[in-house]
């Protein structure tokens, strides 16, 4: 494996064939193949069950036309032991096939496709590079119709009653972005039964897809059919009102479900953990990423259906929980690799030497490397120049090492692949000679030379040479960067004593790194104080009341209570933060910072809120239960603020939180009349029981729209509330004992605490991490994170996954004595700066400061540790008083003056 | 006269566009050889000097790309 150079000589002669698995059979694939472009490590493979010499012992091309000697038949499967300390379970799921169902007709109508192929249509690495074409005849679609629920929430044909949790959004995301693809006449349409965009700015997403011309279309379909030789599909379905319709589609696309993967009925036999009825992993609410087993834990889809950032979130979670197990033997295990001195090249004349891959005949059976090379030489600067068959190889790096030493090299120029994937193997090679990694320079002549000119020798080889010629003009002005690396303070702060916040000081604490809560009520607990059951009922207030005393009661947690954060300065690894409490303010030192504020239901207006006392709020029936028993007919009432102009989000706990109270109800009172006035039912996962325990029971549900509000009104005897049903088509006069009102989950007001420590939120107010999907409890800034509600509305177990994953992330800075930070970092020229500040406004990072400098006013000053590098403060300078490291204007300039 | 070629220089933020068109070459997809990739860290570092710079040293066109 380590000789394969991903050239992809052997596939292209490779005579087996097999439909492509990651393609989902659109296309074919050969014997020997890499399974998708982004594999990594990215290796060709082969799949013994259809390679020619591996059955029939014939053939043996691969091996033939291998130019590194990379093939090898009698490497055989083994079995490896490892000994380890814990387990994480991320076995991910497995597609449902929709075969099963025939009324989709799935495999026998070719225009009917699932969202999995649908979306390698979608793909510009698919099998029609991005043009989306029904496979009927290859001819675009114009109207394309997306099928939700296929395979969840269903246990008429099948037996998956929950919810997948994830195919609303996709079906929207393959919406929008077929209709990106296709132009504004595709009509694409979403059949639903409730649509469930109840994540972090789905809403908003679904709102702009609506807008844009996705029709949403509340229906099962009930049959397909093809109705014409082109392919053209006719679907009958029922409308809400019971109207019976027709429509023809060009396309239709089955937004297929998650399941259990099959091999986990044996993982969790072999590891001794227990499944659910679904066959995912079972956790308990409380403790959200453990399975039955101490010492096991699981992440992802593995433990039940959920979108990526959820997945990610747990994965650090889960990566947490094994770093408190194993926190004693952290770090026992590490090597560090020794460097020669770097020599100082400083004011010395360039000596560029350019070595020039063939990378066997990727770049040489195209390009004219001897010509390229013959031309570097002429390069002003170059004072050597050689060519490689693969400069990567471990014995041309050690060659190299050599060669610099003689020929006295101060500057590398290496034209070969990518720098992403090879820049840091070279600069680790002139690290070896003794010089410093940033005198390094690659030209791309394979990825964007050769392989995509690879019909034009000529002109290859004349595009080879410039990308040199840039390459060498830019490594003339490189100079050398120290790295850069800081001390990091090994305890961290948490702003907010909520579940989060002690959840997260807990996991720190108890991993070795003390962390101070910082809570600015006088107590700890937070909104958890207002729930008493999860959703599978378990006891949420008995938990809170351990969970304050592990915190209280730990040596490695200080909690300090009636205190607000007044200050905030630092960086990653050396935070300072004021602190007032009782009268006293304390400056506390700390290595990483966990937001963890919080959030609480909103107060509203409207539905006589606080003008009857029979109009209550969720969590006001929670801590009183008996309203419930006594009422003879009770009315919920959902997205009370929540999903409306003001507030365009879905507090994503309501529907399952108001029809854990419903059920409660008729458990309470079988006799009592339930109504659960909702707009779309968001029982995500395996919530969806719930929801169907809740209709077994007798509660009924009735939908409204937001343009067509219930209506509370009081009258002699109680309450009455008005609705139109949309199903009977009448407005219904319902009377009732109690109103209870699912009102919107709000952050607290952090504008202060944004500003301190400048973190970026939403337009709801709510706290915005780094990345949405990659980096859900970061925030964009280092040594910050996030968990909780402040991030986002979520339901305790989620809470709970995010607290530890905001912990498992700043123990990766705390357990360090220092961190290295990349040194490719703004550099401000005082004497230039005018002190305007718009560097320091426009930073994404926090990474540019003004300070006072005695005599001249504010000048800005950098912080190494924070910057990443971008340049936006050195493009937008006035006074061009920024410049950045490695990136520098004369650098990028020489570059561009080469290409001209 | 032999048919008008134009230089374009690509400012490609190495996150994202840069990995794209490496992407491309992993796809061999084939394009025009008139593009010269200049690698920035943030297609926030290019300045808009360095877009006049590459036309008035008689670039046809610049793309940035992020």
């Amino acid at each position: 494996m380590d000789k394969c150079i991903a050239c992809g000589a052997c596939t292209k002669k490779c005579p087996g064939k097999k439909p492509d698995e990651y393609n989902e059979g659109i296309i074919s694939r050969k014997a020997i193949y890499v399974p998708y472009p982004q594999a990594v490590p990215l290796k060709y493979a082969i799949d013994p069950e259809i390679c020619l010499y591996l059955q029939k012992g014939k053939c043996g091309t691969c091996k033939k036309v291998c130019p590194t000697g990379a093939i090898n038949y009698d490497d055989k499967e083994e079995q490896v032991t490892l000994k380890v300390g814990s387990v994480i379970v991320t076995a991910g799921f497995k597609a449902f096939n929709p075969a099963k169902l025939d009324q989709y007709q799935h495999g026998t109508l070719p225009n009917v496709v699932t969202s999995l192929e649908f979306e390698r249509y979608l793909s510009a690495g698919g099998p029609t590079a991005g043009h989306i074409k029904r496979p009927s005849d290859g001819k675009e679609p114009r109207k394309i119709a997306w099928l939700q629920c296929v395979g969840s929430r269903d246990i008429n044909k099948c037996d998956n009653e929950y919810c997948s949790s994830v195919c609303c959004m996709y079906a929207i995301k393959e919406a929008v972005i077929a209709r990106e693809h296709l132009g504004k006449d595709c009509r694409p349409a979403i059949f639903f039964m409730d649509l469930r965009s109840h994540g972090k700015e789905f809403e908003k997403y679904y709102n702009r897809a609506k807008a844009d011309g996705v029709r949403f279309i509340r229906s099962r379909v009930h049959s397909i059919t093809e109705i014409d030789q082109s392919g053209t599909l006719d679907l009958r379905y029922v409308t809400e009102s019971g109207d019976i319709m027709n429509e023809t589609f060009d396309m239709v696309v089955l937004s297929i479900g998650m399941e259990a993967p099959d091999s986990i009925m044996d993982l969790a036999g072999t590891l001794g953990i227990e499944l659910n009825q679904y066959h995912f992993v079972k956790t308990d609410d409380l403790s959200p990423v453990a399975t039955s087993k101490p010492g096991i834990y699981v992440a992802g889809v593995a433990q039940g259906c959920k979108d990526i950032p959820q997945s990610v979130m747990e994965a650090s979670a889960a990566a947490c929980s094994a770093g408190i197990s194993l926190a004693r033997a952290r770090g026992s295990l590490v090597r560090e690799k020794i460097f020669p001195p770097e020599k100082q090249i400083t004011g010395q004349e360039p000596r560029i030497g350019v070595f020039v891959c063939n990378c066997g005949v990727n770049i040489g059976g195209i390009a004219d490397v001897p010509a390229v090379v013959e031309y570097a030489k002429t390069l002003p600067g170059v004072t050597y120049a050689e060519e490689n068959l693969f400069s990567c190889s471990q014995d041309t790096q050690d060659k190299m090492v050599e060669v610099i030493r003689e020929q006295n090299l101060n500057r590398v120029v290496v034209a070969a692949c990518t720098p992403r994937t090879h820049e840091p193997l070279f600069q680790e090679t002139l690290r070896n000679a003794n010089l410093n990694p940033y005198l390094f320079e690659m030209a791309n002549i394979r990825n964007q030379c050769t392989w995509v000119h690879s019909d034009n020798k000529e002109i290859a080889t004349r595009k080879a040479k410039n990308l040199v010629s840039m390459s060498v003009s830019r490594a003339r002005l490189l100079e050398a960067v120290p790295a850069l690396s800081v001390n990091v303070d090994k305890s961290a702060l948490v702003v907010g004593g909520g579940v989060a916040g002690m959840t997260a000081a807990l996991s720190l604490a108890n991993q070795g790194f003390p962390a101070t809560i910082v809570e600015k009520t006088e107590e700890l607990g937070g909104a958890a104080r207002d729930i008493h059951k999860t959703w599978q009922g378990q006891d949420v207030q008995k938990f809170l009341k351990d969970l304050i005393s592990k915190v209280e009661n730990h040596p490695d947690i200080n909690v300090m209570i009636n205190a607000e954060i007044t200050g905030a300065s630092g960086f990653v690894g050396n935070f300072e933060t004021m602190i007032a409490a009782g009268g006293n303010t304390s400056i506390v030192r700390h290595g990483a910072t966990i937001i963890a504020t919080g959030g609480q239901a909103s107060e509203t207006d409207e539905y006589l809120l606080g003008k009857n006392p029979n109009v209550t709020r969720w969590h006001d029936l929670e801590h009183n239960p008996d309203k419930l028993k006594k009422a003879e007919s009770v009315v919920f009432i959902q997205c009370v603020g929540s999903r409306d102009e003001k507030r365009p989000y879905c507090s994503r706990i309501c529907c399952t939180a108001s029809i854990k109270q419903a059920i409660l109800a008729k458990d309470l009172n079988p006799g009592a009349d339930v109504y659960v006035l909702y707009r779309d039912i968001r029982t995500f996962g395996d919530r969806e029981v719930l929801y169907k325990e809740a209709r077994n029971k007798g509660v009924i549900f009735i939908r409204y729209s937001l343009e067509n509000k219930p209506v509370v009104q009081e009258v002699e005897g109680g309450l009455e509330v008005l609705v139109f049903d949309p199903v009977l088509q009448k407005k219904l006069a319902i009377q009732a004992d109690l109103v209870n009102l699912a009102t919107a989950i709000v952050p607290h007001d952090n504008e202060k605490l944004a500003s301190l420590y400048k973190l970026s939120m939403n337009e709801d107010k709510f706290f915005m991490e780094a990345h949405a999907k990659l980096r859900p409890v970061d925030f964009a800034t280092d040594g910050l994170f996030l968990c909780g509600l402040a991030h986002y509305p979520k339901p305790i177990e989620e809470n709970i996954a995010q607290a530890m994953a905001a912990a498992s992330r700043a123990a990766t800075i705390l357990s360090k004595p220092s961190i290295q930070v990349s040194p490719l970092v703004s550099q401000i020229n005082a004497e230039k700066c005018i002190g305007c500040g718009l560097c320091v406004s426009i930073c994404p990072f926090g990474a540019i400061e003004l300070e006072e400098i005695e005599g001249k006013g504010k000048r800005a000053k950098n912080i190494s540790a924070s910057c990443k590098g971008c340049g936006l403060c050195a493009s937008s300078c006035p006074q061009k008083a920024i410049d950045m490291l490695h990136f520098r204007d004369e650098q990028i300039v020489a570059a561009v003056i080469a290409a001209a | 006269m032999a048919e008008f070629e134009p230089k374009i220089v690509a400012f490609l933020c190495n996150w994202c566009a840069y990995a794209g068109a490496d992407l491309a070459g992993v796809s061999r997809m084939q394009y025009p050889s008139n593009l010269r990739t200049v690698r920035v860290m943030c297609s926030g570092r290019v300045d808009p000097a360095f877009v006049v710079k590459a036309l008035k040293e008689g670039c046809d066109g610049v793309l940035v790309a992020g």
